[in-house]
């Protein structure tokens, strides 16, 4: 051991020597030891690092510089430090279980107006423990941006979605994961924080950075606190709104640089897996395009033992048939993202690619190919599916070709789509500038049940709701409302907050109607194209829909992703939340070169009155001779020429 | 004729009690409505700090062992010298270093301690003898037949504050114990400035307020390579498997931290707080194409690529979104399967021993290649697990380079103990905390006189009360820091000059500051003139009639006495 470090040593001491001698602009940092050749080192240097300074070399070159360490692991660790520079040599190693896991899942639902809806779900399942002070800092598949924020924020929820379009749930059915246009944020805080309101707006400046969106302009304008449609999706019965923070942003538009950092947070990015269909330029060309970030506390097994934290990155995304599809009937991975499949993400435990077929039994609508033989069935929004599945971690299924390209043909048009139970709908109503009443309807489609639904609606303080006005009617009677939340808003602080539950009797349109007065607002606080209209968030529909088949209850089974989002307390029915259009309300404009034509109007008024009181009060007055007429003045002015004395 | 003069009269009077409201009341109203608030600074002090006269003081005690003075001048010890030394960096710089020295004997128990056999072992239990604070040094001068140093070792650098001074033949020369010390003092010196300060450290230290001179090539290196002082950092270990394929690998990073950074941290504390976490980055790749050099039959990464290396990463690294101190980056990285060895090749083609490089206030890279654990049927992927020791080895390197702590070069026969088990000897963190608080009040006096500066030339910034309060809890900050520092006090002055760092930073980058949006003056008068213009020169005219006037009059009245 001892020849080893010594031999080690005088090669280094060579190196130093003929470095010092040659070498200019590349420095080695010398850590020195305890060994005592390194005096010899040390003697030789002042004579050559005096060479070396009279050559005076650029100083940005040494930008890099290479690290040499001789020796620095104290301690104990020093031992270790021989085997390191023989080559590491293949021990059996015991590989520690890792406590995270990550899952994808792409589910393709072909719909009858010919388009196709494609959604992505990347689960990342993480053993550990934010909550408990503990401080989390070693992340593997979990992003540590999110890690961070979580734990310094003490967020025990975290809903985030950006989503570009609207979901026509009249045509397309029933989404996976709802979502309302523009951005929507809800966070559950835990109850160690004292300051939520001061933590939510750091948050929410936080993820504005993360995530590239303008979440910056949530405030207090546009935040609510419901009290009973938004509940924590993930373990812990904190039921104290307090904790819990609602905003939307109907105005945001979502696009690439938001998608870029999205897709910063998969393990795999976009390198590997199914994450490589998700290319901007054919995501952005589409009828829909919803990105969401979910993160909850859930349950590891059934009895709950232990928790873990899930990140589930969702996106969804509806491909119109009439501006990209062309006159074949047929839809392919190659068309709707310019890719196809080679491999599943190595870090994924599964990997599974969902073509809902239910509704195809026999191949008489649409045909696929490569055929699979696997089949699954999954409870979806209270119906049972049918899904052909591909399971990507199976070599088999890229087949020779050693890549994997779905392709769906057409065979015919018809097929009737179940009309989905419950749909929501809202317009403004009325004329002028002053006054308007907003209408929301609330279709219950289903044939003899009766359900209960939660309404909320945040609607900004410049729009003034009167609530007396507040009526809801179904099937033309007064329909009461069990349960009202009011809180009205306050100019500039906050926005009006209405929830309410009401029972929607069968095969009924609920009509809700309140009327509004438009405010007036400061000349700084309109946007920047006032005349465009002011954006108003979606209501919120959330309801217990019964259900045709019985759901699952048992959340940790093994499903596939999307069906598991929400928890089912009981079989008979499942939830469902319906988001209806964001209104577009026209506020009174003026014109906004006033500020400048005002102040010069009046500073002319001003002045024009003050001059002619000035003059009034200072100048004396007068009788002046008449003065004589023009014939008079001619008749002079020829004199004086002539030298004549005027008349 | 007497109507007309009695309404000229009044007129006069209406004119003249029209100006008297403009002046008395319109004046001072328009005034106080457009003022801007602007609290009070304490501008003269600020004043004060633009010109920096700082000094250090060191204090030094001289131990002489038995055997290197004589008796007679035994007698004459104790005594205490200071001497001081006055350097000018720049105009509004100068730098004052005292050093107080204190003579004595040394007593019975450090004689005994100075009798071990190594210097180690007299190093350890001199240091159970005395705890010398912070900033301050014990200097033992042992005799020439001293066995406890090599032959052509003079001084031993202890770990912890002390040294060990030989002293030579030539140096016993002179016969009084004046001559013996004025013989003494260039070696205390020397020993001063390797383990307290050097006018080098300094000046680099002082490169916020002072254009640095380029000196000399190290100290520019070593000053561009170390963070700038900050009261936090943030160190970020990420490990980067390109090929999660044929790679999967284990890193303990959570124990490694523990037992390597960990001890440096917590005796660095005092200086910064530190924060650690760590990372896995599948699928990052480096920024450059690698060649296959067949000589080494392995893949060389040039010293000239290497600043093209961690762009395409540091996309992938992520800010922290916690805080905004600075981020350390150290990232290992196991290059994949098919370019698996890589190497880093210096300027002269050689292999780095350590196959690492780091990136001047950045962070540092190695390359870990892991070609032993494929086996021969090269059955992917394989599992790998790394070999922490060798890994914190380099990074625990990197990290002190990049912290400042520096191991400069020794001047001849000075031998340096190893560090300890934290990894930094006492005498090194006393040396960080110098040129620490020196930068850091280097800095605050910077920012705060920017700040004045700034506020003195734009008129219309609103300077609210929290500001004033900010600047003034700085400048009261950075007074203190100072006049610690020419006490002696070093913990002290590097807390308060860290006080200072975080109000001047708040205070110049407070949000208020920029609220109001102010206007140029042209376009401020360009509003007011429509009323201004109109109101002001019926006034005016009028003044100027009564002023003319008036002195007509006097001027007839002076002919009619005459």
């Amino acid at each position: 051991m001892a020849a080893h470090r010594c031999s080690h040593l005088v090669w280094l001491f060579l190196l130093v020597s003929l470095s010092a001698f040659l070498l200019s602009d590349s420095q080695e940092t010398t850590l020195t030891d305890d060994n005592h050749d390194n005096e010899a080192e040390n003697e030789q240097a002042p004579p050559e690092s005096a060479k070396q300074t009279a050559e005076q070399p650029a100083v940005d070159e040494r930008r890099w510089e290479a690290t040499e360490v001789n020796e620095v692991i104290p301690g104990d660790a020093a031992a270790d430090k021989h085997d390191s520079s023989a080559s590491p040599t293949a021990v059996p190693v015991s590989m520690p279980q890792p406590k995270d896991d990550m899952q994808e899942e792409l589910v393709i639902r072909p719909l009858h107006s010919g388009d196709i809806y494609a959604s992505f779900q990347f689960r990342t399942l993480w053993e550990t423990d934010f909550t408990k002070g503990k401080k989390v800092s070693h992340y593997r598949l979990f992003p540590k941006s999110l890690g961070q924020v979580i734990s310094k924020f003490s967020v025990r929820e975290l809903h985030i979605s950006f989503t570009q379009g609207y979901w026509r749930t009249m045509q397309w059915g029933q989404p996976f994961l709802p979502s309302p246009p523009g951005a929507e944020l809800w966070v559950w805080f835990q109850d160690s924080v004292t300051d939520v309101d001061a933590t939510w707006k750091e948050l929410t400046n936080v993820l504005s950075g993360i995530f590239c969106a303008s979440l910056n302009f949530i405030d207090s304008t546009n935040t609510v606190q419901p009290s009973a449609s938004f509940k924590p999706l993930g373990i812990g019965n904190v039921t104290d709104h307090r904790f819990l923070r609602y905003a939307t942003l109907p105005r945001e538009i979502v696009c690439t640089e938001n998608l870029t950092p999205w897709k910063k947070l998969l393990p795999c990015g976009s390198k590997a897996g199914l994450s490589v269909l998700l290319k901007s330029e054919k995501l952005f060309h589409s009828s829909f395009h919803s990105q969401a970030v979910h993160i909850r506390p859930v349950c590891q097994d059934w009895q709950c033992k232990t928790t873990s934290w899930e990140l589930r990155q969702t996106l969804n995304v509806v491909f119109d048939l009439h501006t990209s599809g062309g006159a074949k009937r047929e839809w392919s991975f190659f068309k709707m993202f310019s890719r196809t499949l080679t491999e599943a993400c190595p870090l994924a435990s599964s990997s599974k690619i969902f073509i809902d077929i239910t509704d195809n039994p026999q191949e008489e609508q649409f045909e696929l190919s490569p055929a699979t033989p696997l089949l699954s069935q999954a409870v979806v929004l209270g119906d049972r599916r049918t899904f052909s599945v591909y399971d990507l971690t199976q070599p088999i299924t890229f087949g020779t070709m050693r890549s994997l390209n779905l392709l769906i043909r057409w065979k015919s048009t018809e097929g009737d789509m179940l009309r989905p139970l419950l749909h929501g709908e809202r317009y403004v109503a009325g004329y002028g500038l002053q006054t308007g009443e907003i209408h929301t309807l609330m279709y219950n489609n289903h044939p003899f049940r009766s359900f209960p639904v939660l309404l909320l609606d945040s609607v900004p303080w410049y729009l003034r709701l009167y609530v007396h006005t507040l009526t809801v009617t179904s099937k033309g009677k007064d329909n009461k409302p069990s349960y009202i939340h009011y809180q009205p808003s306050k100019d500039r602080v906050r926005p009006h907050l209405l929830e309410m539950l009401v029972q929607l009797p069968p095969h009924s349109v609920t009509e809700v109607t309140v009327q509004f007065e438009r405010a007036l607002l400061k000349w700084t606080e309109y946007t920047p194209d006032p005349n465009h209209g002011f954006y108003v968030g979606s209501s919120i529909i959330s309801s217990l829909v019964p259900s045709t088949v019985a759901m699952d209850t048992n959340i940790t089974q093994e499903q596939p992703l999307f069906s598991s989002f929400f928890p089912c307390k009981e079989e008979s029915s499942y939830f469902m939340r319906v988001y209806t259009e964001p209104l577009l309300v026209n506020l009174p404009t003026p014109d906004f070169s006033m500020p400048y034509n005002v102040i010069c109007l009046t500073c002319t008024v001003v002045a024009v009155g003050y001059g002619s009181l000035y003059n009034l009060l200072t100048r004396s007055f007068q009788i002046e001779e008449p003065n004589p007429g023009l014939a008079k003045r001619i008749a002079n002015i020829i004199r004086k020429m002539r030298g004549v004395p005027p008349l | 004729m007497a109507t007309t003069e009695v309404e000229r009269r009044r007129g006069q009077l209406a004119a003249l009690s029209i100006a008297v409201v403009v002046i008395v009341v319109g004046v001072p109203l328009w005034w106080r409505t457009t003022e801007t608030y602007r609290a009070w600074l304490p501008v003269s002090q600020i004043r004060e700090l633009a010109k920096l006269q700082l000094q250090l003081s060191a204090d030094v005690e001289v131990v002489f062992a038995r055997g290197t003075v004589t008796p007679e001048q035994q007698k004459k010890v104790p005594l205490t010298q200071s001497q001081d030394e006055d350097r000018v960096v720049d105009e509004d710089t100068v730098m004052r270093y005292r050093y107080e020295t204190r003579y004595r004997t040394a007593t019975v128990m450090e004689e005994d301690a100075l009798n071990k056999p190594t210097a180690a072992e007299a190093d350890l239990s001199l240091h159970t003898l005395s705890e010398s604070p912070c900033g301050s040094l014990v200097v033992y001068v042992i005799p020439e037949s001293s066995a406890l140093l090599p032959e052509d070792v003079n001084v031993y650098v202890g770990q912890r504050r002390t040294a060990l001074l030989r002293l030579g033949a030539q140096m016993r020369d002179g016969k009084t114990l004046e001559q013996l010390l004025s013989n003494l003092k260039p070696r205390i010196k020397e020993v001063l400035q390797v383990m307290s300060f050097s006018h080098a450290d300094i000046t680099a230290a002082l490169s916020d307020r002072v254009r640095f001179n380029p000196g000399s090539r190290e100290s520019i290196a070593d000053s561009m390579r170390a963070f700038k002082s900050s009261p936090g950092y943030e160190i970020t270990f990420s490990l980067l498997n390109p090929d999660p394929k044929s790679h999967r690998i284990h890193w303990d990073i959570e124990g490694a931290v523990q037992t390597y950074i960990q001890p440096l941290l917590t005796k660095l504390a005092p200086l910064a707080n530190f924060s650690m976490d760590s990372q896995t980055l599948h699928y990052a790749v480096l920024g450059v194409n690698p060649r296959f050099d067949s000589s080494h039959k392995a893949y060389m990464l040039n010293a000239d690529s290497l600043a093209h290396v961690i762009n395409p990463v540091e996309a992938r690294l992520g800010s922290n979104a916690a805080s905004s101190n600075p981020v350390l980056n150290f990232l290992l990285y196991v290059p994949d399967a098919l370019r698996s060895p890589l190497y880093i090749q210096d300027h002269k083609k050689q292999k780095v021993p350590s196959n690492a490089f780091h990136s001047p206030r950045w962070g540092g890279i190695m390359v870990y290649n892991v070609n032993g654990f494929y086996k021969s049927e090269a059955e992917f992927p394989v599992d790998i697990n790394i070999n922490m020791a060798k890994v914190m080895g380099v990074f625990l390197a990197q990290l002190r380079l990049l912290l400042g702590v520096q191991s400069s070069s020794t001047p001849t026969g000075f031998l340096v103990a190893p560090c300890g088990s934290a990894g930094l000897a006492d005498w090194e963190l006393d040396r960080l905390m110098w040129s620490r608080s020196v930068e850091n009040i280097a800095t605050a006096t910077t920012t705060i006189t920017s700040l004045a500066q700034l506020l003195d030339q734009i008129g219309n910034i609103v300077l609210n009360d929290n500001i004033a309060q900010q600047v003034s809890s700085a400048v009261s900050s950075l007074q203190l820091a100072v006049a610690e520092l020419e006490a002696g006090n070093l913990g002290f002055a590097l807390q308060y000059s860290k006080d200072a760092i975080q109000a001047s930073e708040k205070a110049f980058f407070d949000p208020s500051l920029l609220h109001l949006l102010y206007f140029p003056d042209d376009q401020k008068f360009a509003i007011y003139i429509p009323l201004f213009l109109p109101m002001c020169v019926p006034i005016l005219l009028s003044l100027i009639k009564i002023a003319s006037e008036a002195r007509q009059r006097y001027r007839e009245k002076k002919a009619k006495n005459d």
